[in-house]
This record gives C-alpha cells, structure tokens and sequence, in this order.
C-alpha cells in the first residue's frame, strides 16, 4: 500500500524510529532522575542510562566512551569543536582550514573566529565536490591548528577523503575536525581507522530525537582538549556544562545500536531504492546528478532538471512529496544553494535542483510513486517553459541579453 | 509557504500557456527576467490592427508557481483590452488578485514588466514610439 505523503527530506531530519521512542519514555517520567544526583537512586538510575548510552554511541564509532561529550545536537558540536580546540591551542596558532561547501554551522563559525582575530581558510572544492588533497596541503602553515572538512555534504551526500585528510592534518602535527551529521548511522564511521581528532553528530539525522548530539574528542594519540563554551556545572569532563537530556541520550544512544546492527541491510535495501529513482529520473532530457556519484552516501541524490525551476517543480507534488530544493525561492536567504555554486554549476542549474534523502522507512511504492510524480511535472512545466522551447530550437541562450533583476 | 487557492488554480490550470509566432507584425513579445535569478517570462500578445484591442495572449514562464500564476493571470487580463488600457495593469492589481506575500511581489513586478515588454515590442514593430515606464524597484 502507497503510505502519503512520501517522506524524501531525511537529510534535514528523519522520524524517530519507534523502538527508539519505546526506550526513552520511561526516562522522562518514572526514572526521572538528574544523572548528576551522586547520592540517592533517582540519580544512580540516570547515570546508568546515560553511561550505558554513551557506551551505544561510542561503539557505533569505534570511540572510548570516556571521549563521548553529549551536546544539543550537531550546530553545538561544531561551535564546541572549533571554537573550543581555537581557544584551547592558541598559544600555538590561529589558522584553521575548511571548505567552502560546509555546513552554516562550521562556516558562520569560522567568521566568528576570523571576527576575533583568528584566521581562515576556505578552500574551494572540485566540479564534483571533493577537496583537492594537494590544495588542502598547500594551505598548511606554522600557524595552522585544525583542518575542519565534513564526512560527508548535506545537500549532495558526497563524501570527502576523510582517512587522506587525517593523514596530512597527523603529518603536519594538526588537528582534524569532522562534522559527520550526515556520515553517521548512514556508513561505516571509525574515528581510529579515519584517523578523526574531533567529531561532531546528531540524533535526529539518525532515527533518534532532536536536541541530542555528541562531540567525539580523541583521548590518546594525541589527547585533544577544548575549551567549554559555556559555563555551568562542569559536566561531560568540564567541556559542556548543562543538566544532561537524559531521556534524550537514552534514545540517541538506542539510534545508534539500531545504526550500528542493521546499517548493512538497510544500506543495501536504501542504496537500491536511491539508484531505481536515480536510474529513472535520469531517463528525462537534460536531467544531471550533482556531486561525485561513486563517493556518496548511499541514500542521497541530488539532480538538476535543467530548464525548469525548483520551487514551482515542488509546488507539482509538494502535497504529497515532501523534497528540498536548492532553489533560492525556497531558502530564507533568497540565495540559490550555495554548496552548488561551488561546484561551478550556474545560478540555473542550482536554482533547477532537487535533494532527495531516503530513509529505513522508505519503501519502493513510494519511490515509484515519486518518480512518476516528478517525471510528470518536469515534462508539463517544460512545456510550459521559455528556456525549453529555446533550448529544443538550438538557441544559445548565452547569446540573450537577460534583464538581471 | 503556503500558497493561495488562486495560485495554486493557475499553476495546475494555466491559462494561455503557449507560443505566438514572434515574426508576426501584429505580435508582441516580452521576455523578462533571467535564469540565474531563477524566473524568465515570455508574455506575447496579438493586437487587432483596425481596433488596436488585444485578440490573444500567450505565455511561457521559467519560475516558482507564483510566477507561473502571475503570468497566467496577466494574459487572462489582456485578452480583449486595448493596448493603451493594457499598459495601465499594474502588478500591485495582481498581488492583490493572487493574494502573493511580500516575497513573491517581484513576480508581480516580472508580469508588469512582460507586459510593458510586449507591448513597446508591437509598437516598435509598428513604427510607434516606444512608451516610457517609471522602473520599479522591488528586484
């Protein structure tokens, strides 16, 4: 039976998994304790969720638990993770790199440091959305502390050379920071074997509540400290103060279990559903996969229809499809996706976008269901289109002087 | 962003979408706007010679569903008036109209613009001054 409306916006946010739900409830209302009571079982119960949690979260990326430091989510991590190592080791630089197509949390973050003083730099990254590993090298200095590259992009699921990148950061005595909201739960992460110093993610992106994330920050090999953002209690090892989400942590720490023991089958079934849409979208004119297909997250696709816009692409089905758009008419800023551009694609071809993010809960009638939708509306609203008709007469349109408004 | 019931009419039924053979004298086209900000209209119009009242209007527009609707909406409107009342339509009458929020006013703005387009474009063809129009300053 075809369930609407279909669900394809799962890297935004995904449903909580109902057996996540099913471990929490119990820890907001019976076991109710603050896991910072040392002295009387109300609080003995909560850290024992919360230590066992940790234990979950831990295992799914290969960490010590003692290295779990539970945040709101991931826009804190990547606040803790790179303001906290800038201030941490400032007696030994103030340069940090990143990438241009990181999420706003790493970027407006980086601002704020270069507003202090601190200095950046953003490398631009190639037509399919890899950093150039020499480009990264090249940008390396004395002053250098902290090479900030994601997992794994939001909007195209790409994934960066993550081990490669570890591997200049070690070899230039830097520290790597990761923000990997999108990598884990969905692929193999192993912050030993990626070599990773630091690493931000979320439960929401994973089947677990919002509001709960965790900052990975490496024990040995070198230990890496921060410095706190806020100021409080001391919790989590005196790096993020602030009563812990308790019920929270207990279904974060469920969502990563559940990732951890059923990533393979459900990566196989995702990843298949992913490349039938893929597969049969592409079959329309003029349709382009953005973004580096072999070295993407096996739920994601991103795809520009070339000559027909995304926010009245969406507006065809968007009762019954729930997608996002790289158009500029759909993001607050009025700006087209900014992660596009960098991959040199025209304002055009970012405004023409659509991000589909499957999900567990996706199932194939709803992926054909989906695929028949959008085929239809690109093809109606290509005939309703200018750019169609001159495209299918062979007319340049760079040769049109455009009235840019 | 919810869309009004009149957007979402004209989206799933345009009015007039098509395609007027530009080479005609008695046809006025207006191409407006530009890919890169992510909305380009085409309005064009057929004007009776001897009346000088606009017999048929069609459109083709690249753009969100309230940019399709405006456009829709404005040859709806053209059809059967004169040139002269014609270049009177202004885009506040189509927001009002669609119910558009302030975010979607430049789409309104795009309409006008086609529809000054297409007619200066029939004029010019036909040896008659082009009209002057004040811009507007909503992009």
């Amino acid at each position: 039976m075809l369930k609407l409306p279909v669900y394809l916006d799962n890297n935004a946010t995904t449903p909580m998994d109902p057996r996540v739900l099913e471990t929490m409830i119990p820890y907001f209302t019976e076991h109710f304790g603050n896991a910072a009571s040392r002295n009387h079982p109300f609080g003995w119960e909560a850290e024992e969720a919360v230590d066992y949690a940790r234990e979950q979260v831990a295992k799914l990326i290969g960490a010590d638990p003692k290295e779990i430091i539970f945040t709101s989510g991931a826009t804190e991590g990547d606040n803790l993770g790179i303001k906290g190592v800038y201030e941490m080791y400032a007696q030994k630089g103030n340069h940090i790199i990143t990438a241009n197509t990181e999420h706003k949390a790493v970027l407006d973050t980086c601002k704020h440091i270069e507003k202090s003083g601190g200095e950046v730099t953003y490398l631009s990254v190639q037509e399919d959305g890899l950093i150039d590993l020499k480009d990264l090298e090249a940008a390396i200095k004395p002053t250098t502390i902290l090479i900030a590259i994601m997992y794994a992009n939001n909007e195209i699921g790409v994934i960066q050379p993550v081990k490669e990148i570890a591997a200049i950061a070690k070899k230039h005595g830097v520290l790597f920071f990761t923000d990997a909201t999108q990598a884990v739960g969905k692929i193999p992460v192993d912050v030993i074997k990626d070599g990773i110093d630091l690493m931000t993610f979320t439960g929401h992106k994973m089947y677990g509540p919002k509001g709960i994330g965790a900052l990975y920050v490496r024990r040995k090999n070198p230990r890496v400290k921060v410095t706190a953002q806020m100021d409080g209690g001391g919790h989590e090892r005196g790096m993020r103060s602030g009563t812990l989400n308790v019920p929270g942590i207990v279904g974060f720490g469920k969502a990563c279990e559940l990732c951890r023991l059923e990533m393979d089958q459900d990566t196989t079934r995702i990843s298949k559903l992913r490349d039938k849409l893929e597969t049969a979208l592409l079959k329309l004119d003029e349709a382009y996969v953005n973004g580096n297909r072999e070295h993407r997250l096996p739920h994601v696709s991103n795809i520009s229809f070339k000559y027909v816009e995304g926010e009245g692409l969406l507006m065809g089905f968007n009762k019954n499809i729930a997608l996002s758009s790289g158009s500029a008419c759909t993001s607050a800023s009025l700006e087209p996706s900014y992660v596009l551009k960098a991959l040199g694609l025209g304002d055009d071809l970012a405004h023409s976008s659509l991000r589909f993010g499957l999900s567990r809960f996706t199932t194939e009638e709803q992926i054909d269901y989906t695929i028949e939708q959008i085929s239809t509306t690109v093809l109606k609203l290509r005939e309703m289109s200018p750019l169609w008709e001159m495209f299918k007469e062979g007319i340049d349109m760079n040769s049109i002087e455009w009235a840019h408004h | 962003m919810a869309y009004s019931e009149k957007v979402i009419d004209h989206y799933s039924n345009p009015k007039n979408v098509g395609t007027l053979d530009k080479a005609s004298k008695n046809v006025g086209t207006g191409l407006v706007g530009a890919p890169e900000c992510g909305d380009v209209m085409r309005l064009q119009i057929e004007v009776d010679d001897a009346t000088g009242i606009i017999k048929d209007a069609k459109f083709k527009t690249f753009g969100c569903g309230s940019a399709i609707a405006s456009s829709s909406l404005a040859t709806e409107w053209l059809k059967g008036k004169s040139i002269d009342v014609a270049a009177t339509i202004d885009n506040m009458d189509i927001v009002e109209e669609l119910n558009l929020p302030p975010v979607k006013i430049h789409c309104s703005v795009l309409a006008e613009d086609a529809i000054k387009a297409a007619i200066n474009d029939y004029r010019k063809k036909n040896g008659l001054e082009e009209l002057v129009f004040e811009e507007k300053g909503v992009h």
